[in-house]
């Protein structure tokens, strides 16, 4: 059954944002409702369970080639990782390892570990990582989506770090730690969780695609997000000696570079780019304009 | 959690099933909820259980339920609810969008 | 004598020379096996941009001059840093690095273990703790995501309710025997902490058996079983 309603991935459910994006009538859900593999620890905290733990997981067709997806539900639990939660993720990338799929797309929509499950998602979210791994050994290449509400924070945000490529949105973000936890535990100045523009200035998909945290901004648009996938199909990025060393030296020159930034503005501005206060009300194609150029003189 | 029970029917049987797969609708979420709507040999009946985390309302979840029911005539049917406090606006809007697809699901 | 200190002289009895800079601990440690190098935090480091990427660098070090030789992740931290400067600088982007190096080394045929001697918490604990292939804590560190009174203010769940399931449940709260029991670490045995240290070094195996260990010791049930059934669909 095709959505012909969906236009983007931030309105939508998980499930809805998996057929958006895949080829007509070729989605596989593994481990669907219907089976039943829910939270056997949110009853007693008198919570109610979601038959799928809040992340759709599958195989089917973008472009006719095969790949596995998974999409996280941002309207369950804040789309973060309980023990069944994470063990679908880990499935998923395990089997990827054996089955060698074109791709695995992970659209991740997340606050991270599930605290009612703290410890369970946080050994989760490790194990998922081993298991990035080894699907990336097994040469397949792992793609995060950051579009959603939510964004992708916590463990989640470092462990797509781990993936080869990641997409984003202008409404994405991609973080470790969320405003929130910043500020309430070192206080509003030294983060103002309720200033939007200075959470999308630090962490949004603007300034992730600028300073390189990831490799490719698109619209949200179900087309738009699909061609984007469909480059990175088999172009697996070795994980070696050598492409571990490149990554060091941009990451060092990143320190070096702008170490002492005080806002994104500061690093924008010694980017080369020359109103860095325009950078969050810009268009799609005015955005892309300045954005490639600087990236390509970084 | 309060867990709720009830049957509806006999229906006939009216339409040879041909698409016997579950379908799901909704998100458990804070005011929101899921259904989930699968074929049984239920000698026609329809059968539904909730799952809730707001207790005190079966009397409501059976009125909505019944008129659902008696409208849609689903023989051989369970219809599974996790829900996490939606109001009956939102379970009747549910309930709809679930039968819609079911029926297209049997339809076509 | 001070922790880093301690978890040594104990942990290594034939001997351990190490060095602190800032938070970050190193050097290398005699075994039965040969000599092991070590890596770590120390003063509860929180982890950030310029941490990990220390860490990092600490670790292609060992790659590339000491080729298979067993690396001791020595861990203690409070968790990542929170800042505004180490998220606005990507801190996910070098955290996940400084895991890509271990990962990089696990490739090449060095063994990692990690001890944990004091803290371990959350994202800290992820990219320096988790990220072994085995992994070990004395019984006094102190291993959490979170703290039961903030876990009960975000969740809204009564901090009652939360310290009575964990007389029941491994699956949230604070404490070592919880992360035993869900197999993220060794069984704890502060008295022959060397010895156990040398057969995991010794060990070949590098598949993450947390799982399997978490449904085997009844802190998980689901876990492996999911992994398994989709692995074999």
């Amino acid at each position: 059954m095709k959505i012909e309603s969906v236009i983007g991935i931030r309105e939508s459910t998980a499930r809805e944002r998996v057929l958006a994006i895949l080829d007509s009538e070729t989605f596989t859900e593994y481990l669907p409702p219907a089976a039943r593999v829910f939270s056997p620890h949110l009853k007693s905290l008198g919570l109610p369970v979601s038959f799928d733990d809040g992340i759709v997981i599958g195989e089917g067709s973008i472009a006719g080639q095969k790949i596995f997806i998974a999409a996280q539900e941002p309207g369950f639990m804040g789309g973060a990782v309980g023990e069944v939660h994470g063990a679908k993720l880990t499935g998923l990338l395990e089997r990827a390892a054996l089955k060698k799929p074109a791709a695995v797309v992970l659209l991740f929509d997340t606050g991270g570990v599930r605290l009612h499950e703290a410890n369970a998602g946080l050994i989760a979210i490790s194990e998922i990582q081993r298991a990035m791994f080894n699907a990336r050994k097994a040469g397949v290449p792992l793609i995060v989506v950051s579009a959603g509400a939510n964004g992708v924070y916590g463990g989640i945000g470092i462990i797509s770090r781990c993936c080869d490529y990641i997409v984003i949105t202008e409404e994405g973000r991609l973080s470790v730690s969320g405003p929130e936890v910043i500020e309430s535990q070192k206080g509003v100045e030294e983060f103002d969780a309720r200033d939007r523009a200075l959470v999308w200035r630090t962490m949004g998909g603007k300034h992730r695609y600028l300073i390189g945290e990831a490799q490719m901004f698109v619209n949200d648009s179900v087309e738009d997000v699909r061609n984007a996938l469909v480059q990175y199909f088999n172009k697996p990025i070795p994980i070696n000696i050598d492409s571990v060393m490149e990554e060091h030296q941009r990451l060092g020159e990143r320190l070096s570079q702008y170490g002492k930034a005080e806002d994104a503005l500061d690093i924008w501005r010694d980017m080369g780019i020359t109103n860095p206060e325009d950078i969050p009300s810009l268009d799609f194609e005015a955005f892309m304009k300045i954005a490639n150029q600087v990236r390509k003189n970084g | 959690m309060e867990l709720l029970n009830y049957e509806f029917g006999p229906w006939d049987v009216v339409a040879a099933r041909k698409n016997t797969s579950a379908i799901i609708v909704g998100v458990v979420g804070s005011g929101n909820l899921e259904i989930l709507l699968e074929s049984a040999e239920l000698g026609g009946r329809t059968k539904v259980c909730i799952e809730t985390s707001v207790k005190g309302f079966s009397n409501t979840w059976e009125a909505v339920l019944r008129d659902f029911s008696d409208q849609q005539k689903f023989a051989n049917t369970v219809i599974t609810i996790n829900d996490g406090g939606a109001t009956p606006a939102v379970v009747q809007l549910r309930l709809m969008q679930a039968a819609q697809q079911w029926k297209e699901r049997h339809e076509n | 004598m001070d922790k880093i200190n301690q978890v040594c002289a104990k942990a290594f009895p034939l001997g351990y020379n190490i060095s602190i800079h800032g938070d970050m601990v190193s050097g290398t440690a005699k075994t039965s096996l040969g000599e092991v190098a070590l890596i770590g935090t120390v003063n509860q480091a929180a982890v950030g941009v310029d941490l990990a990427y220390e860490l990092a660098g600490k670790v292609l070090d060992i790659v590339r001059h000491s080729p298979g030789m067993p690396i001791v992740i020595l861990v203690d931290t409070q968790g990542q840093k929170l800042s505004r400067r180490d998220e606005l600088l990507g801190n996910a982007g070098y955290l996940s690095h400084l895991s890509k190096c271990f990962e990089l080394a696990r490739d090449r045929g060095h063994r990692i273990i990690s001890i944990i001697y004091n803290e371990a918490v959350s994202g800290g604990y992820l990219a320096l703790g988790m990220i072994a292939d085995q992994s070990f804590a004395l019984a006094d560190a102190q291993i959490r995501v979170m703290a039961l009174p903030a876990m009960s203010r975000i969740t809204q769940i009564p901090l009652e309710r939360l310290q009575e399931l964990c007389k029941s449940s491994s699956i949230f709260g604070p404490g070592v025997a919880n992360y035993v029991a869900l197999g993220a670490l060794e069984d704890i045995d502060d008295a022959h902490l060397a010895s156990l240290l040398e057969v995991a070094i010794n060990n070949k195996n590098t598949l993450d058996e947390r799982a399997k260990l978490g449904y085997e010791r009844g802190g998980r049930n689901m876990a492996h079983t999911i992994i398994q059934s989709i692995i074999s669909i």
